[in-house]
C-alpha cells in the first residue's frame, strides 16, 4: 500500500461543511478536514470543541446531519463503525474500549479473525499475530491474559495494537499517550512514522502539546465545534498554537504561589502494601504542594489510595495533624479532614448519569440532612456556590454530569471534594485529558488551596506540571520512594533519572 | 511522563505464561468444580444404596437431565451476551403441545419434531426482536412474553390433555429407548451441547456474542452486528426451548396447558450453577450442562438416599447461591493475582 507522499495528491478521507448536534448543543458547525496519505494531522482544540464528535463522525459512529464524508474524495456513507474498518479507518478512543472477559488477542482480532477452513477461527494464527505486534510495540503483555484487570497503560497499548492490527489507510488516535510512560510514547512515535511512511494518513489528538509538534505536520484547530484553521506546523510556535485554540492568550500555566509552610498536616511512616508499594514515608505540611512523580505503574496512586483507607495497608501509619487514622476506612479518613480526588474520573470519581448538583453533594450527604432528611435546598446552594466558585460549565445544575466536557467533570470532582473543606487534598493527575484553558484554571485553584493552608498532595505523570507546582518532587520507582527534591532542584532530568531508577538524585 | 526517556525498559519476550495459564486453569476448574461434586455426590449415594447405578438408576439419571440440558445451553447463549430468556418454559409448553397434537391427528413423528423446532424459533425469534429493537431490559420483556406464550397455551390447549395413548408407539419407545443406559434422547442433547460449545469457541459468531456480552458499547464500536447477534441467540434459544418441548414429549408423554410451568427458574438455576455468569461475557455451555446434571441429580438422590424430596428445593437453592459465592470468591482472588503481577513488572 504505497501512495504518493506529497500533498498534492486527493485526500484519502475527508470532511465536507459537517454540521452535528445533540438535542440542542451544536457538536459540530460546517467543519470540513482533508486527510492525505503520508501526513501526520493533528486535530487540536479545547475540552468541548468538538474533537471527539469529529472523531466518532469520521468512525462511523455518528452520522452527519448535514455536510458529507469523504472517500477517497467520494462521498460515502458509514453505517456504523464495521464499515469505516472495513474502508480501512482504525481509531483508538480515548477511553479504552476492551472486552474484560475476553484474552488480549482476541480483544485484537474481534470481528476480523484469520480463519481455516469452514470459517473457523485460527487460534494459532491470532495468538502469533498478537505476540507479533506486542514485539513490534516492545511490550510484555501476553495474548492469552484476560484483559480484565490490565492497567489504563496496558489497556492503551492493546488499542493501539488493535489499530496496528490490520493495514490502516487511516488511523485515528484521540489522545493515545494520556496514560503512557515516555519510552512507550517513543515506541509508539515510532510506529506512527512507519506508518506515514508507508503512505498510511494519520490524525492525532493530544493535549500535549510538544508532542504534536514533534510528530505532526500539520493541524486543524476547532473551537466551540467550528474549524478555525488548517495549516502547517512548520512556523508555528506553541503560543500561536494555545492562541488559536483558546481564542486569548493564556494566563500563566503554572500560576504558582509562593507558600509558606506551616505544620505537618499529612503524615506517613514506613506504608507497606505487600507486592505493591514498600516502605514510603513522607510529609506534607499545610501550605504546601508536593507532587509525587514517577512512571506509570510505580505505585503512586496505590500509595494515595492507602493513605486514604481505600485500599488496606499492610504496615506502617498515616497521621493526619498528629492524629493517627484507622486502616481501610475512608469514612473517618474524611473526618479527619483528608479528601481525595481520584485518577479515573469516570469510574471513581462521578457518578455518570447523576445530576452536577447531586455528584458535588454526595461528600456532603452528613452535613445537609435535618432530622434524618435530605435537605435538598441546602445540597442545591451548597453545590451551586461550590460549582460557582471552580467556573464550571454547564446548561443547569440538575443536568447529569456526563453531558459535560472532560474538563468540566474534572472541575465537579473537585467541587466535590473542596466542598468538605478538607485539611489535606490528595489529587490523582488532576489536569489528564483536560484542555490548557482549563488546566491553567486547576492549577490557579492547586495554587490557591495551598496559599489558603490546604496541604496538597498531587500525583502526576505531567512533568512541566510538576516541575512548574510543586514545591517539593517525591519519586517512586517500582514501589518505592526512591527522591526527594526540593523545588530548587528538580528539573526534568533529577526527576526521570530517580523516576527510572538511574540514580537517586 | 512528557519527557521522553531513553528507552530503557527491557523490551521481554512473551512471557508470563504460567500467570497466565493459573488464571486460565482457575476458569477451566469451575467445570471441574462441578462434575467433582456431581461425582462425590453420586458416589455417596452409591455408597448408602447400591441399587442406584444400576443400568436403570443411570438412565434415569440422564433421562432426568437431558430436558434441562438442552434448555439451559440455549439460555446460557442469552445469559453470555448479558440478557436472559424467561419465557422457555412457556416456550417449551407449547411447543410440547403443538408436537402433540400434530401426532395425535395422525402425523409423521420427524414433521412433529420440526414443528415443536419451528414453534420455538417463532417465539425466540419474537424474544430477540422485541430486545433487541425494544432496548428494554430482557428480564421484562421476556416476563411478558412467559405470560403471553402461556396466555395463548392455556386458550388453544383449554382442559385437554395429551397423553401417551394418544401418540405413536414408535415416537414413545424412542423416547424412553437407548443404547445400553444411555437414552437416544441424552445422546440428541449431548449432540447439540457439543455442537454449540464447538461453535462458541470457533466460530466468529460465537465469539462476538462473549464480546457483547463483555462490553456492548465496545462491541458496538468494534462494528459487531449487535442486533443481529442477540436476535440469534435468542432465535436459537427458542429452537432449543422447542426440541426440548419434543423430546419431553417424547419422554413423558402427557402434555397440558400447565406444562413447562415455572420451568424458566430451574433453567436459570442451572446455568448460573453451571459457571454461566449473569453479567454477561463469561462461562460455558459445557459449564450450564453440568450445572443441569446437578440439579436434577438431587431429585434422584434424595430419594435413594431415603431423604424426603420436600428438601430438594432448598438443596438447589443452597446450590446456587454457593456457586454464586464461590464466583465473587474465585473473581477476586484472580482480580488480586493479576493487580500484584502488574505491580511487579509494572
Amino acid at each position: 500500500m504505497t501512495h504518493p507522499s506529497d500533498t498534492g495528491t486527493a485526500p484519502v478521507l475527508a470532511l465536507r461543511d459537517v454540521s452535528k448536534s445533540f438535542g440542542a448543543v451544536r457538536a459540530l458547525r460546517d467543519v470540513s478536514l482533508e486527510l492525505f496519505p503520508g501526513e501526520v494531522h493533528a486535530l487540536a482544540g479545547e475540552n468541548g470543541a468538538g474533537k471527539s464528535t469529529l472523531i466518532k463522525t469520521l468512525a462511523g459512529v455518528h452520522r452527519p446531519d448535514a455536510g458529507q464524508v469523504l472517500l477517497d474524495g467520494a462521498p460515502v456513507v458509514f453505517h456504523g463503525p464495521g464499515d469505516a474498518r472495513d474502508a480501512g479507518l482504525a481509531v483508538i478512543y480515548q477511553e479504552p474500549t476492551l472486552f474484560p472477559d475476553l484474552s488480549i488477542a482476541e480483544n485484537i482480532s474481534m470481528g476480523r479473525q484469520p480463519r481455516r477452513a469452514l470459517g473457523r477461527i485460527d487460534h494459532r494464527a491470532t495468538r502469533d499475530a498478537t505476540a507479533d505486534l506486542m514485539r513490534r510495540l516492545g511490550v510484555a503483555l501476553d495474548p492469552d491474559r484476560p484483559a480484565r484487570g490490565l492497567s489504563i497503560a496496558d489497556q492503551q497499548i492493546v488499542e493501539i495494537a488493535k489499530a496496528l492490527s490490520f493495514d490502516a489507510r487511516v488511523l485515528i488516535m484521540d489522545e493515545p499517550t494520556a496514560a503512557l510512560t515516555g519510552s512507550e510514547v517513543a515506541r509508539l512515535f515510532g510506529v506512527v512514522r512507519t506508518l506515514r511512511e508507508e503512505g498510511a494518513a494519520v490524525l492525532f489528538v493530544s493535549h500535549r502539546l510538544e508532542e504534536i509538534f514533534r510528530v505532526c505536520t500539520r493541524v486543524t484547530t476547532l473551537r466551540d465545534g467550528a474549524r478555525i484553521s488548517s495549516e502547517p506546523l512548520a512556523g508555528m510556535t506553541e503560543d500561536d498554537l494555545v492562541r488559536r485554540m483558546v481564542g486569548r492568550d493564556l494566563d500563566e500555566l503554572y500560576p504558582k504561589q509562593e507558600a509558606r509552610a506551616g505544620e505537618v498536616a499529612l503524615s506517613v511512616r514506613r506504608l507497606t502494601r505487600e507486592g505493591v508499594f514498600t516502605d514510603v514515608s513522607f510529609e506534607v505540611r499545610r501550605g504546601e504542594i508536593v507532587a509525587l512523580a514517577g512512571l506509570v505503574g510505580a505505585g503512586r496512586t496505590e500509595v494515595a489510595r492507602a493513605v486514604f483507607g481505600v485500599d488496606r495497608r499492610d504496615a506502617g501509619t498515616v497521621e493526619v495533624d498528629g492524629r493517627p487514622l484507622a486502616n481501610g476506612a475512608p469514612s473517618t479518613a474524611m473526618a479527619a479532614g483528608l479528601a481525595l480526588v481520584p485518577e479515573d474520573r469516570r469510574a471513581q470519581g462521578l457518578v455518570m448519569g447523576m445530576s452536577i448538583e447531586r455528584n458535588i453533594g454526595l461528600t456532603g450527604l452528613r452535613s445537609t440532612v435535618r432530622a434524618g432528611f435530605m435537605d435538598r435546598g441546602a445540597e442545591r446552594s451548597r453545590s451551586l456556590d461550590w460549582a460557582v466558585r471552580l467556573q464550571v460549565k454547564y446548561a443547569r445544575i440538575a443536568d447529569a454530569v456526563s453531558t459535560l466536557s472532560g474538563g468540566n467533570q474534572q472541575k465537579v470532582v473537585l467541587a466535590k471534594w473542596l466542598a468538605t473543606g478538607p485539611k489535606v487534598l490528595i489529587v490523582d493527575e488532576p489536569t489528564r485529558g483536560i484542555d490548557v484553558g482549563t488546566k491553567a484554571e486547576v492549577h490557579r485553584l492547586l495554587g490557591e488551596l495551598a496559599a489558603g493552608g490546604v496541604a496538597v498532595l498531587m500525583i502526576s505523570s505531567d512533568l512541566p506540571e510538576v516541575l512548574g507546582m510543586a514545591d517539593r518532587v517525591l519519586v517512586m520507582h517500582e514501589g518505592r520512594l526512591t527522591a526527594e527534591i526540593a523545588r530548587t532542584d528538580a528539573t526534568e532530568e533529577t526527576v526521570m533519572a530517580a523516576a527510572t531508577g538511574r540514580a537517586a538524585a | 511522563m512528557t519527557v521522553t526517556a531513553p528507552d530503557q525498559t527491557p523490551v521481554a519476550g512473551i512471557p508470563e505464561a504460567s500467570a497466565t495459564r493459573l488464571v486460565d486453569r482457575i476458569f477451566r476448574m469451575r467445570e471441574l468444580a462441578i462434575l467433582l461434586v456431581f461425582l462425590v455426590m453420586i458416589g455417596i449415594t452409591q455408597a448408602g444404596n447400591s441399587e442406584f447405578l444400576s443400568e436403570q438408576g443411570i438412565k434415569d439419571l440422564l433421562l432426568n437431565a437431558t430436558i434441562l440440558v438442552l434448555v439451559a445451553t440455549g439460555q446460557s447463549l442469552v445469559v453470555i451476551t448479558r440478557n436472559v430468556d424467561l419465557s422457555v418454559g412457556s416456550t417449551l409448553g407449547i411447543s410440547a403441545f403443538a408436537a402433540g397434537t400434530y401426532l395425535q391427528g395422525g402425523g409423521g413423528s420427524f414433521v412433529a419434531v420440526v414443528l415443536a423446532v419451528l414453534t420455538g424459533v417463532g417465539f425466540g425469534f419474537l424474544n430477540g426482536l422485541l430486545v433487541s429493537l425494544g432496548q428494554v431490559p430482557a428480564l421484562v420483556v421476556t416476563l411478558g412474553t412467559l405470560y403471553v406464550i402461556r396466555g395463548i397455551d392455556s386458550i388453544w390447549v383449554g382442559s385437554r390433555q395429551i397423553t401417551a395413548a394418544d401418540l405413536p408407539g414408535g415416537f414413545v419407545d424412542f423416547g424412553s429407548g437407548g443404547l445400553w443406559a444411555v437414552p437416544w434422547l441424552a445422546l440428541i442433547a449431548l449432540a447439540v451441547l457439543a455442537a454449540t460449545a464447538y461453535y462458541l469457541k470457533h466460530f466468529g459468531g460465537g465469539r462476538e456474542l462473549y464480546a457483547l456480552g463483555s462490553n456492548p458499547e465496545a462491541a458496538r464500536l468494534a462494528g459487531i452486528p449487535v442486533r443481529k447477534r442477540i436476535l440469534a441467540a435468542y432465535t436459537f434459544c427458542g429452537a432449543l426451548a422447542g426440541l426440548a418441548g419434543a423430546l419431553y414429549l417424547a419422554r413423558f408423554g402427557n402434555v397440558d396447558s400447565g406444562t413447562g410451568n415455572g420451568y424458566e427458574l430451574t433453567v436459570v438455576s442451572a446455568v448460573v450453577v453451571g459457571g454461566v455468569v449473569f453479567t454477561g461475557g463469561s462461562g460455558s455451555v459445557y459449564g450450564a450442562a453440568l450445572g443441569a446434571l446437578l440439579l436434577t441429580s438431587v431429585n434422584s438422590v434424595l430419594p435413594a438416599l431415603g431423604v424426603s424430596s420436600v428438601w430438594v428445593l432448598a438443596i438447589n437453592g443452597l446450590l446456587l447461591i454457593l456457586a454464586i459465592a464461590v464466583d465473587r470468591i474465585v473473581a477476586l482472588r484472580v482480580a488480586n493475582a493479576l493487580k500484584k503481577r502488574n505491580a511487579r513488572h509494572g
